[in-house]
This record gives structure tokens, C-alpha cells and sequence, in this order.
């Protein structure tokens, strides 16, 4: 496969994060606006200073314009871009790749989600023609597939499996108490997670990420211009995407337990990174926690834990935000809610910030040169059927 | 000889308790169950069913050699819209096929099978399904219920001995369809050749009388029917029905003594149990009912209650039995029928007994009348789905009614829904058309809903692996979350998902084998 990357080829020189809320009085226009500025100061750049922009959302607004009114952009290309619940990763992605074209000097990805206007809880798909045989499943009740299918493969006891999905839970919440863009900032018991409201199959309320309205923005340019704007640039190393074929739901052979495109895609931006062990390379990664058994799967299928280990690991607290790798130091999906369009380039904020020791103090991890990466894991779709980003992202170039 | 080449009825999974109905009504409602279709049945979905039933025996062979159907009941999915036309293409009958409704009242049920059985030499397909109701503590609501028949109608053609015909039908069509089937799953075949049959009931003669005078009624899309005062139907209904009787036996020049079965059908209870009585004393008291009490069990099905009582009666009947089939509604027919032979070799898949016997009984009263949209209950704050887009579902058609999915020619994966490019292999247009609706499958793993949109939630939902290959996630129905496992095994029925800018979204779900 030609799949080469862009290794060192493009730096993130600036990034902005809106509060994750339910921002009742903000619209997306506000949101953008907020994401966009802070991402500019952050880079000591003004708007007029960048070439091109690229916009994720799932349904906020369709086209450039969605970004170019309220911003008032005079004559820049902007580009909507869509990929399910990973398309403020994809806008990244796709500035990152207009930057290291030469195609651009600067470019800006934003994404944005703006959720609280519809009047229903939970996310809601734009509704497209179809013949009516389709599924009308919440992603709750998809995703909780995967409980039973991996209690069943590695012999874990229903009540056992439960705890663990609940102290995903409980670490996430964990983290996000000590981030103050966070929409839930309260530590949880245990207790309170497993007795939660049932939502689908196993998994209560608080296995489920929330809901909230959000913008995140980043800035690239060629990494050699990075010191130009920020002595503290942080490269991109990897970026992979992989839109499933939705062959799991219709293969007897898939089992639920994993996903197969998180697999492919993470090979992939570890053969761009040049990443051969992630368990010990990797300092920190934020990855797709929109339902506690999803994040089980991931430290799978991402290679921080062997195959039917993860649950041992999680129980061990290898992810915590003083464990051996930290997961979601963030406080993650579970903890921001999930703005569609923006989460993902929430997650590379999280990178930002902890890379570069910009995290606050009571949620800084500790910095190891002999794990030089952080990684992005940002997903959207279902078991089965699914569209899968990884990037890794380092401080140091080489 | 002209009659019936296979049968069935179908009676939905679940019971309501007349005393259910009652104790919310602090008043006595009777005594055994009504039987209620699910909130994701209707007349539609329930005759697809029934008519599925009925050609099962006779093998996957037997939808090709159906000419035309003609459905019946008074609540009919669609006005203006032709219903038969949905459980045309659930069936997959042929494009040259005609499909009628007679639907409104009642007696259009009899009317269609009186007229497959006399009009001329075509194989039809008559189903008639119904579902009965009135206000809530009406006697409508408490004596009706729903459910549906289906009969194939045609000339016996038989070349051979019946034995040979149906147990090599069961061959060729496991051969055929060539996927692991149970004993009791067996798809079979009509067989070789131009011949079909054989005629398992054939018939004998029949007569009708007809009188204008309004005992019950309905307006369009009112949601109960109203009647004159009792007497009055029973004092016409009576002498309608003894009538058409001995027009019958004089049609079919019968001896009234040699009558095994009488069967009598219609809306008007008391006038029912007036005729049957007579009749009896006629045939001299030899002649049985049908076995099943379909009064304390299913309620009376109205357009279906006739094709419901004969197929009961048809499940039981020996050779040589005469069988009177009476519908009393708005005038009398009569017919006769005497079973052949060839009933020892007809195997229902599930006999109407056996029907009643797998019910759920327990169905709480008010989601009854939320079924029934006599209450509207809160559904969870989630968008209702949009409608259905006719130009999509036209073009998906077998998929979506007929349950088709296609299979790749070169590495023998089946596709649900069908695809034109293979996942494993990646062959390209190489796939033929793969018939599902028939193919049972196996719990791979579930979960339940609580807040997706449905009209009755939760949502069961399950993924399913079929026999012989193919999977599909797919809701579940006519099942109680708390009794499924992993590794259950599930078979398909045809629903009515839910209805959106009067659209009615039909589409397949899978049920427990029961």
C-alpha cells in the first residue's frame, strides 16, 4: 500500500477549545468564532495571516460558508468536510495535507458541532431518503453489542465485565473533574455508575458520553516554518484514516469484540510514526470513549493491551492519569460530550496541551523522552460499520 | 376437480385476558383470551403471513404457479392504494400475477373465496385477514380478535400418488434451496412438470341469499362499528343462513347426513350460535365443530373467521369428510367441501392449534389500547423516523418485501441486504438473488433499546446468522426481552415497522421459533 504519511512534514503551530456546554446561548457562529480566535492568538497569527480553511461538522451547516460568514473571510477557500462523529480529525487531516502539498502557507481546521438546538436528547442523524429497511438503533444500543460478545470470548463474568466498563467510567470522570473545559467536572463512584439509568443492553447512563455543543481549531503550517510562530510546534507524525466497508454486518465471521478498521487505521499511522511498540512509546493518547466498551476494545485494537487483556489492564489502572499510559487524561468523550465536528480536534487540544506541559498542573502527566508520541484515536459509526482516525502526534522532530 | 390445494391459518402471538379487560373496568368482560396483533401487525402483514404458512408445504416452486390473489378485510393498511399488491411482492409472486382487494366488509372474505372456487380454472391465492376492536369495555372489543387465513385455490393436476408428490416436493425444494433445514423447515417444491396440486379439499357446490338491512355499520375510518339491536340480526340471519343451507346441499347434491363438519362464520354472535345449533339437528348431530374453541381463544376475526374456522377444520378433517363452511354476514354463503385423499399427505407448518397453544397470554390491557391507538402513550423524546421514499423502496423491492439478498457465485457469500460487489473477494456483479424469508437463524448476540423511537419501545434487537450462511442485525418482535439468549433460534415475519406521512414502512423482523 502506498500509504507514506507525512512524517515531520507538518507542525501544529496554534489551537483553540471552546468550553464543551450545553451552550444554550451560543450558536455555532459564536462557537466558531470563539475556537477560531483562540486557535490565532494562540499561533500570533490573525485571521487574515491564513490561506485556507477546513471545516468539520456533521450537521451544523453545510459548505465553506458555514465558516466563511461568520468569520467574514475575504476570499479563502473553505472546505466543509464530513466523516461521521471523526470529521474535525478529518479536517486536520486534510489542512495537514494541503500544507505539506505547498499548496498553502497556513491552514486552519475547525470543527464544531452545534447538538443542543434540536429539541432531543442524544445525537440525531440528518435523515437521508432511503427504503425504510434500515436500522433505527441508538449507538448506545450498537456499541453495547460488544459487552456481552466480550465477556462471552474471554470468560469474563457479566458482573465482572460491568465493574470495568464502569471504572472507564469513573477514570474519565476522574479526569475531566480537573479540566475546567469540561461539561461534567464531578468525580463519580463506582457505585453511582453501575446503579445508573439503563440506556441499551448493559450500559446505563453513565456509560454513555454526554451530549454538548463545541468548537476546537488548530493551525499547521510546514514544520520548517514552525518556529516562526511558537518555539513549542507539535508535529504531525502520523495521520491514517479508514472508512469500513461495512462488511462486520453482514460477516458471520465479525464477533463484536473489536474493530477491525481501528486495527488497520492504527497500523497504518504506526508504520507512518515508525511506532513498533505503542504500549511503551506512546506517553498519553485520547482516544474515541463514546461508550465505555468501546474504550475497552480500543486499548486492544490500538495495541496498548494484548487481545482479552484489556479488562485486566483498565482494573489494574494502567490507563489512569498517573498509570502507565494515560487514556483521556482529558476526561475524554465521557467527560466533554460529544460535539460532533469538534471532538476530534478536542482530543489533539489534549495533545497540545500535555505535549507541550501546558496541561494544568493537577492533570499534567509526566513527560518521558522514552515515549516521545501522543495519539489520536477518533471514530464514528458502529461495530461493523465504521470510519477510524489515528494520528500520532511528538514534540521533537525525527 | 377444483378446490383447495393448501391452507393455513395464522394467529398472532399475543392474548388479551377478557378479564384483563374487565378488572380495568371494574364490570365482567368473559371468560379465555382474544388474540391481539402486535403493534407492528396489520391486516397487511397478517395475510403475508398467512399466506406464507399456506405455501410453505407446497414448496418454494408454488409462488410461480399462483395467478392471482385477492385479499380481504374491513381494516384495510390503505385506502385507494391497493393492499393486495404489498403482500404480492412479501411473496414474490409472479409480475404477471393480478392482486385485488375486496375489502370493507365482512362477507367480501367469503365473496373472494366463493369466487376463486367458481369463477374459472386460475390457481388463486385468497387471504383475508382482519383486525377487531370497538371502544374500550365494548362487547366488539371483548369478543373480536385478529388473525388471518389463506387459501390457495386451483385444479388438481395430479399425475402420481399424492404421498409421491408432497415428499418429493420436500426433496427438490431442500435440494433447491440447498441450506440446512429441520425436519419441520423443510421448503418443498411443487414438483416437476406443468402439473401442481394435489387438491387436499375439493369443492362441491355452494349457495348464497342475500337480504338489505343494516344490523352493523361502519363509517369510513371510524374506529368502532355499531349495531341494531340484537334480535333484529338474528331474526333475519336465521332464515338467511337455513336457506343458502339447502340451496347448497341441492347444488351439491349432498345427503345432509354425510356432513362431517360445520363450520359457521360472521359478525352477528347470537344469530351464529342459532344457526350452528340448527344445522347440527339437520345433519342428524353427526357432524363435529371445529376442534379448537376459537371464540375463547382468538376472538372472532371477522373477515378472516370464516378462512380461520375452515382452516382449523381442514387441520383435523379425514378423508372423505364433508365439510360446510357457513358465513353469515349481510345474506349467507354456503359452501361444501370434501377432503381428499391427498389431506393425509398435507403437513401444515404450524396447524391453527398449535397457533393458539404458542400464545402470550398477558398482554397488559393498556398497551392493548395503545396498540389499538385507542391511548396514546409518552414514547421516548427521540425524532420520529421519516417516511419511507417510494422511489427507494420500489427499487429495493425484493429486498424489502420479498427478503432477498443476494449471494456472490464465486466465494458463496450471502449479502443482507443484496450488494453488486462482494466483501469477500470483491467479485463484481456476480450474484444471484438469494430468497431469506424462509431460512431460519441463530442469536449471535442482543441487546435491548431503551431510547431509540419505536411505536411500542423497547426495541429487542439482535444480530442473526442464518443457516447456510448470510447475518444480519435486525429487530426482534412477538418477544419478551427478558427470555432471549445467545444462540436462540429466530425465524423471519413480515411487519409494519411504522407509519410516517401515512406511509406504512413494511419491512422483515425475526421472531423465536416457537
Amino acid at each position: 500500500m502506498g500509504s507514506h504519511g507525512i512524517k515531520d512534514k507538518v507542525a501544529i503551530v496554534g489551537m483553540g477549545c471552546t468550553p464543551f456546554r450545553e451552550h444554550w446561548d451560543k450558536g455555532a457562529d459564536d462557537l466558531l468564532v470563539d475556537a477560531a480566535q483562540e486557535a490565532c492568538r494562540s499561533a500570533g497569527v490573525v485571521q487574515a495571516d491564513i490561506d485556507a480553511f477546513w471545516l468539520g461538522t456533521a450537521q451544523t451547516g453545510m459548505s465553506g460558508i458555514t465558516l466563511a460568514a461568520p468569520l467574514k473571510l475575504r476570499d479563502r477557500p473553505v472546505t466543509r468536510v464530513e466523516n461521521f462523529c471523526a470529521s474535525g480529525s478529518e479536517a486536520l487531516r486534510q489542512a495537514a495535507y494541503a500544507v505539506a502539498s505547498g499548496a498553502y502557507d497556513v491552514a486552519m481546521a475547525i470543527g464544531v458541532e452545534k447538538v443542543k438546538d434540536s429539541g432531543y436528547q442524544g445525537l440525531n442523524a440528518f435523515p437521508i431518503p432511503n427504503d425504510g429497511t434500515q436500522r433505527t438503533l441508538t449507538a448506545a444500543a450498537m456499541f453495547s453489542l460488544v459487552a456481552p460478545a466480550y465477556a462471552n470470548k474471554y470468560g469474563v463474568e457479566e458482573d465482572k465485565l460491568k465493574e470495568i466498563l464502569a471504572r472507564i467510567a469513573w477514570k474519565n470522570h476522574f479526569n475531566g473533574a480537573r479540566n475546567p473545559l469540561a461539561q461534567f467536572r464531578r468525580e463519580l463512584s463506582l457505585e453511582t455508575i453501575c446503579k445508573a439509568v439503563p440506556v441499551a443492553g448493559c450500559l446505563g447512563v453513565f456509560d454513555c458520553a454526554g451530549v454538548a455543543d463545541g468548537a476546537a481549531a488548530a493551525i499547521v503550517v510546514r514544520a520548517e516554518d514552525a518556529n516562526r510562530y511558537t518555539d513549542k510546534p507539535l508535529y504531525i507524525k502520523a495521520l491514517s484514516f479508514v472508512a469500513g466497508s461495512g462488511s462486520g454486518l453482514i460477516d458471520p465471521d465479525y464477533d463484536y469484540t473489536t474493530f477491525p478498521e481501528v486495527v488497520a487505521c492504527a497500523a497504518d499511522a504506526y508504520a507512518q510514526a515508525g511506532i513498533s511498540d505503542p504500549r511503551h512509546q506512546i506517553a498519553m493518547a485520547e482516544v474515541h470513549d463514546c461508550f465505555t466498551p468501546t474504550e475497552l476494545v480500543l486499548m486492544e485494537d490500538l495495541g496498548f493491551s494484548n487481545r482479552g487483556e484489556a479488562w485486566k489492564d483498565v482494573e489494574a489502572g494502567v490507563f489512569d492519569l498517573h498509570g502507565e499510559l494515560p487514556v483521556n487524561p482529558d476526561g475524554g468523550l465521557k467527560s466533554f460530550g460529544h460535539p460532533v465536528g469538534a471532538s476530534g480536534l478536542r482530543m489533539h487540544f489534549e495533545n497540545w496541551l500535555q505535549l507541550r506541559g501546558e496541561a494544568p498542573e493537577e492533570r499534567q502527566i509526566v513527560l518521558d523522552p522514552a515515549r516521545p508520541f501522543g495519539l489520536v484515536q477518533n471514530l464514528g459509526g458502529y461495530p461493523g460499520e465504521m470510519v477510524c482516525f489515528v494520528s500520532v502526534l511528538g514534540t521533537e522532530p525525527g | 376437480m377444483r378446490g383447495i390445494i393448501g391452507y393455513s391459518g395464522y394467529v398472532p402471538w399475543w392474548r388479551l385476558e377478557r378479564e384483563a379487560i374487565g378488572a380495568a373496568h371494574g364490570a365482567s368482560a368473559g371468560k379465555g383470551t382474544r388474540a391481539v396483533a402486535s403493534y407492528d401487525e396489520d391486516a397487511t402483514s397478517m395475510g403475508v403471513e398467512a399466506a406464507r404458512l399456506a405455501l410453505r408445504p407446497l414448496g418454494e416452486e408454488a409462488r410461480d404457479r399462483i395467478e392471482r390473489l385477492v385479499f380481504s378485510t374491513t381494516a384495510p393498511a390503505y385506502l385507494d392504494k391497493t393492499n393486495a399488491t404489498a403482500i404480492h411482492a412479501a411473496l414474490r409472486l409472479d409480475r404477471q400475477a393480478s392482486a385485488f382487494d375486496a375489502v370493507g366488509s365482512v362477507r367480501s372474505a367469503t365473496g373472494a373465496l366463493l369466487d376463486a372456487l367458481t369463477i374459472d380454472g386460475r390457481t388463486s391465492l385468497v387471504v383475508s385477514a382482519d383486525l377487531r376492536g370497538g371502544l374500550p369495555n365494548s362487547a366488539d372489543e371483548q369478543e373480536g380478535g385478529d388473525g388471518a387465513a389463506a387459501f390457495i385455490i386451483g385444479n388438481d393436476e395430479l399425475v402420481g400418488s399424492p404421498a409421491t408428490r408432497f415428499a418429493g416436493a420436500a426433496a427438490v425444494g431442500a435440494t433447491e434451496i440447498g441450506r440446512g433445514v429441520g425436519d419441520n423447515n423443510s421448503p418443498g417444491a411443487a414438483g416437476t412438470g406443468g402439473a401442481f396440486g394435489p387438491v387436499i379439499a375439493e369443492f362441491l357446490g355452494s349457495a348464497s341469499t342475500t337480504e338489505e338491512f343494516v344490523d352493523r355499520w361502519r363509517l369510513p375510518g371510524e374506529l368502532r362499528s355499531r349495531t341494531w339491536e340484537e334480535r333484529f340480526g338474528e331474526t333475519r340471519y336465521v332464515p338467511l343462513a337455513t336457506e343458502a343451507w339447502k340451496l347448497a346441499i341441492d347444488a351439491a347434491s349432498l345427503d345432509p347426513a354425510t356432513v362431517s363438519w360445520i363450520a359457521v362464520a360472521g359478525p352477528h354472535g347470537r344469530a351464529c350460535r342459532q344457526v350452528a345449533a340448527k344445522l347440527h339437528e339437520w345433519v342428524g348431530g353427526g357432524a363435529r365443530s371445529p376442534g379448537v374453541d376459537l371464540n375463547l381463544t382468538v376472538g372472532n376475526t371477522g373477515a378472516a373467521q370464516a378462512g380461520l374456522s375452515l382452516a382449523a377444520v381442514l387441520d383435523e378433517a379425514a378423508p372423505g369428510e364433508v365439510i360446510g363452511l357457513v358465513s353469515v354476514a349481510d345474506g349467507a354463503d354456503v359452501i361444501f367441501f370434501r377432503a381428499t385423499d391427498a389431506i393425509v399427505h398435507w403437513r401444515p407448518y404450524r396447524t391453527v392449534a398449535q397457533q393458539i397453544e404458542a400464545g402470550r397470554a398477558g398482554l397488559p390491557y393498556l398497551k392493548f389500547l395503545a396498540w389499538k391507538g385507542m391511548v396514546t402513550p409518552q414514547h421516548p423524546n427521540r425524532p420520529e423516523p421519516a417516511r419511507p421514499s417510494s422511489s427507494a423502496a420500489a427499487r429495493n423491492r425484493d429486498w424489502k418485501f420479498g427478503f432477498v439478498g443476494s449471494v456472490d457465485r464465486s466465494s458463496g457469500a450471502v449479502h443482507l441486504p443484496p450488494a453488486r460487489v462482494s466483501f469477500q473477494g470483491g467479485a463484481i456483479d456476480e450474484m444471484d438473488p438469494c430468497p431469506m424469508a424462509e431460512v431460519q437463524g441463530t442469536i449471535v448476540t442482543y441487546t435491548v433499546d431503551r431510547l431509540a423511537y419505536s411505536p411500542s419501545p423497547p426495541i429487542v434487537f439482535a444480530v442473526v446468522d442464518f443457516d447456510g450462511g448470510g447475518r444480519l442485525p435486525v429487530e426482534l418482535t412477538d418477544v419478551d426481552a427478558s427470555e432471549i439468549s445467545i444462540g436462540d433460534r429466530v425465524e423471519m415475519t413480515f411487519r409494519r415497522l411504522f407509519t410516517a406521512d401515512g406511509i406504512h414502512n413494511y419491512f422483515w423482523k425475526a421472531k423465536p421459533v416457537r
